[in-house]
C-alpha cells in the first residue's frame, strides 16, 4: 500500500488560509489502514483546524467526506454534492488522490494535507515500514523475497558492501542489512547458487524514465 | 446504541456537587457521540468561589469501572468538588476517541480530562494505556493549534478512591482557572471581535 504520513497542522493551516468554505476528504483505502488520511484522521484534523479557525477569528467552514478511494474517477465523483459550496479541498489521500480530485474538479482549489513516503505495509501496529521502491523491474525472485532496492541502503544488485557488520546497515545500526537477510533466507532455502550469479548493472529505464509511466490492459478496456 | 441519562446527581443548594457531577440531562452512553459532548459542555455549572466571571466548563470522560464508580463513592462520602465537571461515562477509558476530545473543546470545554483505571488494572487489560497515548497525542494537537496542552489530561484511578475522585477535580478546575476560559468559548469570540471592531473604528478616527 502507499504510505502517507500527516503534514503539520500549522502548514496544512496555512495551505488553506485564503480558503472559506474547505472540504476535508479523506480515502478508504491505503491511508486509512496507515492511519494519515481515514475517516478518523479527516474528523481529527477538521476538527483541529476549525478550532484554529475560532482562535485566529476566522470565519468559514470546515466540512469532511471520506470516499472509498480517491484514485478512481467513480469515487471521486461522489464528491460533487459537498464540494458544490467548498472553495478549496484538503485532501488526505496520497498524492494520486490528490491528483485525481484536481483533474476531476477544475475550478476548485485542491492541496494535499499528507505528504505520500512510500509503497510499503505494516511491520506491527502503529508502524509501517517500506518495501517497494516501483522501479517497475522486480528482482525478487532472485534475492529470496527481500528487495535489494529498497531495503539495502545503497540499492546494490551485488552485495553486501563493506558497511555491512553483525547483519546491521552502517548508515543506520537500526536497519538491517538487506543482504546478509537475503544470504540468510536464501541459505535457508537451499538456494545459496542464486548468489553465483553476477547481476548487471540495473536498467532503471523502467523506472524515473520517460515520463510519467502507464500500465495499459487492453482486454480490461470497455471502449 | 442506548443512552442513559443521569439525573440522580445533581448539585446542592449550596452550590456544590454531591456525588458525580453530571447535570441533569446529559446523556451518558457507551459511545459518547457528538451531541453527548455537546449538551456536557452546553450544561451550566455553578460557581466555583474563584474568579467571579469565570466558571470553568470540565468535560470529564469517566471510565464505568473505576473513575464513575469512585464519583459515585465521593457522593456517598459527602465529599465536596468544585460543580465545573460534567461526567460522561465510557466503558472503559480506551473508547475515547481523539476526535471526541477535540470535539468537546469545539464545542466550548475548557478543560477535558479522561480518568481511567489504575495501570495495569483495566478491566480490559490495555485501555487505559491506549488512552493515555491518545491524550497525549491530542495534547500534542492542542499546542499546535494554540489552545495548550494543559487544558487535557489523564487521570489513573480505581472505583475505591473517591476521595481521590474529587482531588482530580478540584486540582483540574484550578488548573484550568490558571489557565483561563478556553479562546473559542462565544463569550471570547464575541470580545474579541468587539475589540477588533474597535481598534478598526479607532484606525479609521485617527486617519
Amino acid at each position: 500500500m502507499i504510505v502517507a504520513e500527516p503534514k503539520p497542522i500549522a502548514e496544512v493551516a496555512g495551505l488553506i488560509k485564503a480558503a472559506k468554505h474547505v472540504l476535508v476528504v479523506g480515502c478508504g483505502e491505503c491511508v486509512t489502514v496507515c492511519q494519515a488520511g481515514g475517516e478518523k484522521e479527516v474528523e481529527i484534523l477538521a476538527s483541529a483546524l476549525r478550532i484554529l479557525w475560532k482562535i485566529e477569528g476566522k470565519d468559514g467552514t470546515i466540512d469532511t467526506q471520506t470516499i472509498v478511494r480517491q484514485c478512481e474517477p467513480e469515487y471521486v465523483a461522489e464528491l460533487g454534492k459537498k464540494l458544490k459550496d467548498a472553495d478549496c479541498v484538503l485532501s488526505l489521500g496520497c498524492g494520486v488522490g490528490v491528483q485525481f480530485i484536481a483533474e476531476a474538479y477544475l475550478d476548485k482549489w485542491v492541496v494535499p494535507g499528507l505528504n505520500t513516503k512510500f509503497g510499503g505495509g505494516t511491520v506491527k501496529a502503529g508502524v509501517w515500514e517500506e518495501r517497494c521502491g516501483f522501479c517497475g523491474d522486480c528482482v525478487l525472485h532472485l534475492t529470496g523475497g527481500i528487495c535489494p532496492i529498497i531495503r539495502c541502503s545503497k540499492s546494490i544488485l551485488n552485495g553486501p558492501c563493506g558497511g555491512s557488520q553483525d547483519g546491521h546497515c552502517e548508515v543506520n545500526k537500526e536497519i538491517s542489512c538487506a543482504w546478509q537477510l537475503i544470504y540468510d533466507r536464501l541459505k535457508g532455502l537451499g538456494k545459496l547458487d542464486l548468489l553465483d550469479v553476477i547481476q548487471p548493472a540495473k536498467n532503471w529505464q523502467t523506472s524515473r524514465d520517460g515520463g510519467p509511466r502507464k500500465f495499459v490492459k487492453e482486454e480490461a478496456m470497455i471502449e | 446504541m442506548g443512552v442513559k441519562t443521569v439525573t440522580d446527581k445533581q448539585p446542592d443548594a449550596a452550590g456544590k456537587t454531591v456525588g458525580a457531577s453530571a447535570p441533569p440531562g446529559v446523556p451518558c452512553s457507551p459511545t459518547p457521540g457528538a451531541t453527548g459532548v455537546a449538551n456536557a459542555v452546553g450544561a451550566t455549572g455553578t460557581a466555583t468561589g474563584a474568579a467571579p466571571d469565570f466558571t470553568p466548563k470540565i468535560v470529564a470522560f469517566c471510565c464505568y469501572y473505576c473513575a464513575y464508580s469512585a464519583a459515585d463513592l465521593a457522593g456517598s462520602l459527602r465529599l465536596q468538588y468544585p460543580p465545573t465537571i460534567r461526567v460522561i461515562e465510557v466503558p472503559c477509558s480506551g473508547k475515547v476517541d481523539p476526535v471526541i476530545l477535540l470535539r468537546a473543546f469545539e464545542e466550548g470545554a475548557d478543560g477535558v480530562y479522561v480518568a481511567g483505571c489504575m495501570e495495569g488494572d483495566c478491566h480490559f487489560l490495555k485501555g487505559n494505556f491506549r488512552a493515555k497515548k491518545r491524550v497525549q497525542a491530542v495534547k500534542k494537537i492542542l499546542d499546535q493549534i494554540g489552545l495548550g496542552g494543559r487544558r487535557l489530561e489523564m487521570f489513573n484511578l480505581s472505583a475505591a478512591m473517591g476521595t481521590r475522585f474529587a482531588e482530580i477535580a478540584t486540582d483540574m478546575t484550578r488548573r484550568i482557572e490558571e489557565l483561563g476560559p478556553s479562546p473559542i468559548r462565544p463569550e471570547a469570540l464575541a470580545a474579541r471581535k468587539a475589540a477588533a471592531g474597535a481598534k478598526e473604528q479607532g484606525e479609521v478616527k485617527t486617519r
